[in-house]
């Protein structure tokens, strides 16, 4: 018998009578071993955190990072803070579904926006996507961790999103200048995860560590947890610039000789600042179209992402000079 | 009620089905060095479609300019992520990859082939279901090979598919195939397999990896991958006694107490008998507090909040365990261990242990013998270097619940820690306890430290001063000393000279016994503070390690650490003792400062630098500071 795995591609999506519930005994399916690792990892990182805060970027891996930790920590309240590193480059239907996050009960939210960024008005279109995402985000995250000292920060990336995130530990160590050192890192066995640090050190705690891009939209749906309306297909405003294809969200970005804004049905995989976020031609408006939209696509969701591909080794690059 | 943990239920949607039922299979691949491990997992990737299309472009790219096929694909160039792996050609760390069938999930583990990362090795197949020991055809079994299959081993795994690679490159000999293959399981016939699969493949063009070969008539055996979706998966094992180590109390309000942790063996429901470890405590299970709405009941590998029917003493560390077949208790045991450290172990220094969600103080009180890896058998050894695996008598300074590795996996394993520099050095699988522990209790007494103070009307601690020889630390303790004595305070001066010609006679100064000498004195000092006295104590104590562990003996509020500061050149022209030039002429061995470091205190209470002022003075600084810590009383040093 020849295993079929190609047949991905054939499988045919029936969402219409989702049954989303599972009796109890028998087998622990993947997602639920999933699940209860992540939980295991949250517990474990506030246990051993003085300070602890969670980077939330309102993206899809964000906002099932808060779920799992509504769960871990239920029914009591959440043990952290949110932490948002605003860029004020973000589409603002991300910001509009961030600030209804803010207002349920159990949410603290810190929103910090680097000051020199705002004084210097750093942009992606005059500064360059490099120089953009360093000072904005890079550095403001800096900013923000040094002012709330915090000694414990989780975020929500996967091993799957890019070459150098697969060698990352759960649990990452951080100096006191919050640089990783790939080539120096804790060993991780078992469930047995090493947290301790001196004052001024920290961890950076990746709960989704094992998670793929389809686990997560597999997650969102069984869970129905709601994510930005920008992850759907809708007719939007958009350009093509570098290849991409750029949402114009604001007024902010001009068009250069040639650029004509047309309404496409365009979603986005992944989100950050509009002018550097790429969107893709899609039909997919609901959770089911997503899934099945993603059995069938051909690129990776960090395609729309201009940052990542600026030089070879770029986000091993960030990373060890303190990006997310 | 909808819960994502398990699966019974008939779903309408098929696809929806087949995801639930879907199983996750962690695997581990290792090899020796250009066996093609990354070519094998990159092809994996590659032919269940897991490479998307600027990917698979940025790879054609990356080929060209760091490949070694050519112009062809260089599939281990999807793995090698980092840049200096890259650069080098090798793998360096454990890569996570991630691919799926229709029958699992599969969760896979690169790791280097490279004999100074066996660190990663060990990390990768710590937490595997199946391990796949790659050999190239041409080479045949290599030393590399006999070491992973001894980790592999080592570490538990007892599925184990041996995948003989590059078979293009013999012209499909079936010789070549049976020649290793009873090579393999003649040195395999020590270890403690289960199942060994033997799979003929050519990771290039991906024959035998998910698709049959037609160039190998003589296989009719399943493909590799075939293999990995029937095995069994090990981890989550619902047939043990159940097994629970509590992270944390879940307390929002007065009214709840909910124990969390992750069920790592076993089942529970509600109204089953629990046992909690150490205090040997019972109590029965009253329900679990759920997100996702009422439950009754949780298997191995899902995190819960558990709630118990009696109000009893439980905290983070503790381990609920089933009554009728509870986990060891033990304060010493015996098992293996992989040394990680940069710096070689040290017997009787203390490191934190880490088994479950407890941390505890631990020494490793005997290495017993080395074990090498290459050819099985034990080699005598005084200490263990990076890379190196022992067999280790172990003791605790409290308690642990445990079972023997070998028969629950999550409840046997530990790592250690490093104090000083919070690196994990060491990675352990218990074997066995080395004697029941009896609930050996502290015994309480009526009278306390408290009621000792009151008689005396003074606050004890301990003053411990750290320095190179010479650098006047006894001066310094003698003259407070008669302070507080004038002052009617009660007080002893414990001096290293004086400690090794009694207590510590028995101790050299060896790094070794350095710690177990540092040991000793913290334990005295922690009685003499108990006991209302102030603890003056002026040891060289070279290492931070040791003073931190001293710290941790005493408790950081009755502790107060005095670096006594001088140059070396100064304290070597003082030479009160004359043993500078007895260590420099080589008759004193592993003297501080000549032959044998001094760690300097990186944050000591206070330091004081005894060849810029004058003793008195630094007195008077040790005194002022005490004060300002509310340890003394001001009119001592006006």
């Amino acid at each position: 018998m020849t295993p079929d795995v190609r047949s991905r591609d054939a499988v045919s999506v029936n969402f219409d009578q989702v049954v989303k519930f599972w009796g109890e005994g028998a087998v622990i399916s993947y997602l639920a071993e999933l699940e209860a690792q992540s939980i295991h990892i949250l517990r474990e990182a506030v246990a051993q955190a003085e300070n602890p805060v969670m980077l939330y970027s309102i993206g899809k891996d964000s906002t099932v990072m808060l779920h799992l930790a509504r769960k871990a920590f239920f029914p009591a309240p959440l043990p952290f803070p949110l932490l948002h590193v605003d860029t004020t480059w973000k589409f603002k239907e991300m910001i509009a579904f961030r600030d209804k996050v803010a207002d349920e009960a159990d949410i603290r939210l810190i929103v910090h926006t680097n000051p020199e960024c705002v004084s210097q008005s750093i942009n992606p279109f005059d500064h360059g996507s490099s120089l953009h995402t360093d000072m904005w985000k890079t550095q403001g995250l800096k900013q923000a961790l040094d002012a709330g000292e915090f000694d414990l920060a989780f975020g929500g990336a996967r091993r799957d999103e890019e070459k150098s995130r697969a060698k990352e530990r759960v649990f990452s160590f951080r100096t006191m200048k919050h640089v990783w050192d790939p080539k120096n890192q804790r060993p991780e066995l078992w469930n047995l995860y090493n947290a301790r640090h001196a004052r001024g050190e920290s961890i950076r705690v990746f709960p989704l560590s094992n998670w793929t891009e389809l686990d997560v939209w597999q997650y969102i749906m069984i869970e129905d947890i709601p994510v930005v309306p920008l992850y759907f297909a809708r007719q939007r405003p958009v350009i093509e610039r570098h290849g991409m294809t750029i949402m114009v969200d604001d007024e902010r970005l001009k068009l250069l000789p040639g650029e004509v804004i047309e309404e496409k049905m365009v979603r986005f995989r992944t989100l950050g600042c509009y002018p550097l976020t790429g969107a893709v031609e899609s039909e997919a408006t609901d959770l089911a179209a997503i899934i099945e939209e993603m059995f069938v696509s051909r690129s990776s969701e960090r395609q729309g992402r201009l940052i990542d591909h600026d030089q070879a080794g770029s986000m091993e690059k960030k990373k060890s000079e303190g990006y997310f | 009620m909808k819960r994502l943990s398990t699966v019974k239920e008939e779903s309408s949607s098929p696809f929806i089905k087949s995801q639930q039922e879907k199983v996750l299979l962690r695997i581990v691949v290792c090899g020796s060095v250009d066996d093609g491990k990354s070519t094998m997992i990159g092809r994996l990737l590659f032919d269940s479609k897991q490479i998307f299309d600027d990917q698979l472009e940025a790879l054609e790219r990356d080929s060209v300019r760091h490949g070694t096929q050519g112009e062809s694909i260089d599939f281990a160039l999807l793995t090698d992520g980092l840049i200096a792996e890259r650069e080098q050609g090798i793998t360096i760390d454990v890569a996570y990859r991630f691919f799926a069938t229709e029958k699992r999930t599969f969760i896979v583990a690169d790791v280097p082939g490279h004999e100074q990362y066996t660190r990663n090795m060990v990390t990768g197949a710590s937490t595997a279901d199946l391990a796949v020991i790659i050999i190239d055809a041409r080479k045949g079994v290599l030393t590399q090979t006999r070491r992973h299959s001894l980790l592999v081993d080592l570490l538990g795994i007892k599925r184990v598919v041996v995948a003989i690679n590059k078979i293009d490159l013999v012209n499909y000999q079936h010789d070549v195939f049976e020649s290793i293959t009873s090579e393999y399981l003649k040195y395999a016939s020590d270890l403690h397999f289960d199942e060994i699969h033997f799979v003929p493949i050519c990771a290039l063009t991906g024959e035998n990896l998910i698709f049959p070969s037609a160039n190998m008539d003589w296989y009719r055996g399943p493909s590799l991958i075939e293999i990995a979706e029937n095995i069994p998966t090990q981890s989550n094992d619902q047939d043990l006694p159940f097994r629970m180590s509590v992270q944390a109390v879940n307390r929002p309000n007065s009214d709840f107490r909910g124990y969390m942790g992750l069920v790592s063996s076993g089942k529970i429901a509600i109204g089953d008998a629990i046992q909690i470890l150490p205090s040997e405590r019972e109590s029965r299970v009253k329900g679990f507090s759920d997100f996702d709405g009422p439950r009754t009941s949780a298997v191995a590998g899902e995190s819960v909040c558990l709630l118990l029917e009696d109000e009893v003493d439980v905290s983070r560390g503790d381990l609920l365990s089933s009554v009728s077949n509870s986990a060891s208790l033990t304060d010493q045991f015996e098992a293996h261990l992989v040394w990680f450290g940069e710096s070689p172990m040290i017997p009787h220094r203390s490191y934190v242990l880490k088994i479950g969600s407890r941390e505890v103080s631990a020494q490793i009180n005997r290495l017993k013998y080395r074990l090498d890896v290459d050819s099985n058998k034990h080699l005598e050894a005084t200490s263990l270097q990076m890379n190196d695996i022992g067999i280790v008598n172990i003791s605790t300074t409290s308690v642990i619940a445990f079972d023997a590795y070998d028969v629950n996996r999550d409840n046997g394993a530990f790592i250690l820690i490093d104090r000083a520099t919070n690196l994990t050095v060491g990675a352990g699988m218990i074997r066995h306890g080395l004697r029941r522990y009896e609930n050996v209790r502290w015994q309480s007494l009526a009278i306390g430290r408290e009621q000792r103070a009151s008689l005396t009307d003074q606050k004890s601690f301990v003053l411990w001063l750290t320095g190179l020889s010479g650098s006047g630390k006894s001066t310094i303790a003698n003259q407070i000393e008669q302070i507080f004595h004038q002052n009617g305070l009660l007080t002893y001066v414990l001096d290293g000279d004086n400690i090794r010609q009694g207590l510590n006679a028995d101790l050299g100064f060896s790094e070794s016994d350095r710690a177990e000498n540092i040991r000793r004195t913290a334990e005295v000092s922690k009685l003499f503070v108990d006991a209302g006295v102030i603890t003056l104590v002026s040891f060289i104590s070279p290492f931070a390690d040791e003073r931190k562990l001293a710290r941790d003996i005493v408790g950081t509020g009755d502790f107060f650490e005095v670096f006594v500061d001088a140059p070396l050149d100064v304290v070597e022209a003082r030479d009160v003792k004359g043993l500078y030039a007895k260590a420099r002429a080589g008759l004193i061995p592993n003297f501080t400062g000549i032959d044998s470091p001094y760690e300097v205190p990186t944050h000591p209470d206070l330091r004081v630098d005894t060849s810029g002022a004058s003793i008195e003075e630094c007195v008077k600084m040790v005194l002022r500071s005490l004060h300002d810590k509310g340890l003394i009383e001001s009119r001592m040093y006006k």
